[in-house]
């Protein structure tokens, strides 16, 4: 088993340098695409920490991902910054807003939860289609070569041997990556942690964990401002890419969560490789389908209603029940006869 | 000054008043146990006393201090750890992992301490080799005796056990009360709840008789039970 893990892990750094290859060797399309499956992923990992291991089943996280978009906009059009600056400022938005947005929602639980989350990404919507600054709700686009000013992008097309444009992508596709790669071992060391613990114990009892000390709305409360960090982050810098944004695709409910809702599922919620896996399905489907329009959703829609009734821990749940491979456990070995495991020291 | 403190506690459900007017005092190291008819308000009790539950009226202090309003995770980590009546384990962590979450969280004990201190709680509690095993999945004694081990994981000065000893073999109990009496030993103070009588008999050195939200007695256990009022309400029998 352990070998098999070793080997699953060491397949996983090849196929890692590989991705932070891509650019050298694969045509700018390529990179582009890979762009929009490393975004779905990233905000797949963020839904997979609320609802999968915080119980949190927001329907609201495109509220994040469009003042993510708003704040990085404003920030180079109305200030001048560097768009990676703006990024930054996106996440700082995204958290920002997550608190009032926690204190009405938290009042809320289960299904309430979802509707409230939805209602307030709404509202979101709405107040930011009054900004006239950024052209009120018809939108607006980044001046005209924005991304080729960006800090690094020099350095990158001299390095690559490219267009500015090419380096340009190279440099959002990079951070990226390194933003899904981040998430994934930030993820996995909080959920080993001793807030891990407390979270997991939640999942499975709140009353009991209240009554050992662990305190439910303060450990929920931090995940969900992380993870609007990390989704408002996600979604101002898929927006440098897009370089256009409006309040409807900002705020888009169906492009930000409800398919990052089914990569989820189908992939393993409340497991770390599963958005991984359910990205990559998502991909494939999409690629298979692109001609048949419609056709195309209702497959989806059947699909993830199939995993939901027949594998309720997704494919990677499936695999890791049926195989007994668990690439990163999240359990804590008791310690026997002197030999303490330790596998906190084992970080992807 | 006593360890924990209720000053004429009352709660209702609607008209229904569950617990009326209750006051005692736990001195620390004592062992009080709590009978009566089921419905009488002693799980209920245990809610006033761990904050699951907040009183309309009446005051809780703990080590003098006013915890009326304070959150259970809050007076978990002063000193009351409890039982559940029907247990509620991490069902999907292991048996280990359940110690685990309430010692470094209730119990406060450092990363680098808990592996050997939850271990020993384990084999105390004769839950040493199932310690790998998920929780969900135990037997109603282990499911018992983790409810008890979990209570200890989080370091209490006082400990709540809610029928703990119901549904056991004799042999079993005999065994678990064997526990409960170290625990003691150790100058922990424990409220028991219990319909096993001679177990309980056997550990505490006051009983309290509740009765329709009432306290209606508490002293010596042997006087107590020779009552002819506790005979008729808790035994049936006519006095």
């Amino acid at each position: 088993m352990t070998i098999n893990r070793n080997l699953g892990l060491g397949l996983a750094f090849v196929a890692l340098a590989l991705l932070y290859a891509l650019p050298a060797l694969a045509p700018r399309a390529v990179v582009q695409d890979l762009f929009g499956i490393l975004t779905l992923l990233v905000l797949a990992m963020n839904w997979n920490m609320l609802a999968g291991f915080a119980g949190l089943v927001s329907v609201g996280q495109q509220a994040f991902v469009g003042i993510g978009a708003y704040a990085m906009f404003a920030a180079i059009i109305l200030l001048g910054l560097d768009p990676l600056v703006g990024v930054l400022i996106g996440g700082v938005a995204a958290a920002v807003f997550a608190v009032p947005m926690a204190f009405f929602a938290f009042r809320l639980n289960g299904a309430y939860f979802a509707i409230g989350t939805w209602v307030v990404a709404d509202i979101a919507r709405l107040g930011i289609s009054q900004w006239k600054a950024l052209g009120g709700g018809t939108g607006t686009s980044l001046p005209k070569g924005t991304a080729k000013e960006m800090a690094f992008v020099d350095q990158i097309k001299a390095m690559l041997d490219v267009s500015s444009a090419a380096a340009a992508d190279a440099l959002t596709y990079w951070l990226m990556l390194s933003l899904a790669v981040a998430m994934l071992v930030a993820s996995y060391v909080f959920l080993r942690s001793r807030m891990g613990l407390g979270l997991q114990a939640i999942r499975d009892n709140e009353n009991a964990a209240r009554s050992v000390g662990v305190d439910p709305v303060r450990l929920k409360a931090l995940v969900f401002l992380l993870c609007a960090f990390g989704t408002g982050l996600c979604g101002a810098l898929a927006f440098i890419q897009i370089t256009r944004v409006t309040p409807d695709a900002a705020f888009s409910v169906i492009d930000w969560t409800a398919f990052v809702i089914f990569i989820t599922v189908i992939g393993g919620i409340g497991t770390l490789p599963g958005p991984i896996i359910g990205v990559v399905v998502f991909y494939a489907l999409q690629r298979l389908l692109a001609d048949y329009g419609t056709i195309y959703l209702i497959v989806l829609g059947c699909l993830g209603i199939a995993v939901m009734l027949f594998a309720r821990r997704g494919l990677w749940g499936m695999f890791t029940d049926r195989t007994g491979i668990d690439l990163l456990p999240l359990g804590h070995r008791p310690p026997q006869g002197g030999r303490v495991t330790s596998p906190t020291r084992r970080t992807a | 000054m006593p360890i924990l403190s209720l000053q004429s506690v009352s709660r209702s459900f609607g008209a229904l008043k569950v617990t009326d007017d209750v006051s005692f005092d736990l001195e620390a190291g004592e062992a009080l146990g709590i009978i009566g008819p089921n419905g009488a308000g002693k799980s209920t009790l245990f809610n006033l006393i761990t904050g699951n539950i907040a009183p309309d009226t009446g005051r809780v202090l703990l080590d003098g201090r006013d915890v009326t309003r304070a959150p259970p995770m809050e007076r978990v980590k002063a000193g009351i750890g409890r039982s559940f009546q029907i247990p509620q384990p991490f069902g999907g962590l292991s048996v280990y992992e359940n110690l685990l979450v309430a010692a470094r969280f209730g119990g406060g004990v450092s990363a680098a301490d808990a592996p050997d201190f939850c271990m020993d709680i384990l084999s105390r509690t004769g839950l040493g080799a199932v310690a790998a095993k998920p929780a969900g999945g135990l037997p109603l004694l282990q499911r018992k005796r983790l409810e008890l081990a979990r209570a200890m994981a989080t370091k209490p000065r006082v400990i709540l056990l809610d029928e703990i000893a119901g549904g056991l073999t004799d042999a079993e109990c005999v065994e678990l009360v064997g526990t409960i009496r170290a625990i003691h030993a150790e100058g922990t103070a424990i409220i028991w709840i219990e319909h096993v009588l001679h177990a309980l008999n056997s550990v505490v050195e006051r009983l309290m008789v509740l009765n329709f939200g009432r306290m209606l007695m508490i002293g010596q256990p042997d006087q107590v039970m020779a009552s002819a009022e506790v005979r008729e309400i808790y035994l049936g029998i006519e006095a």
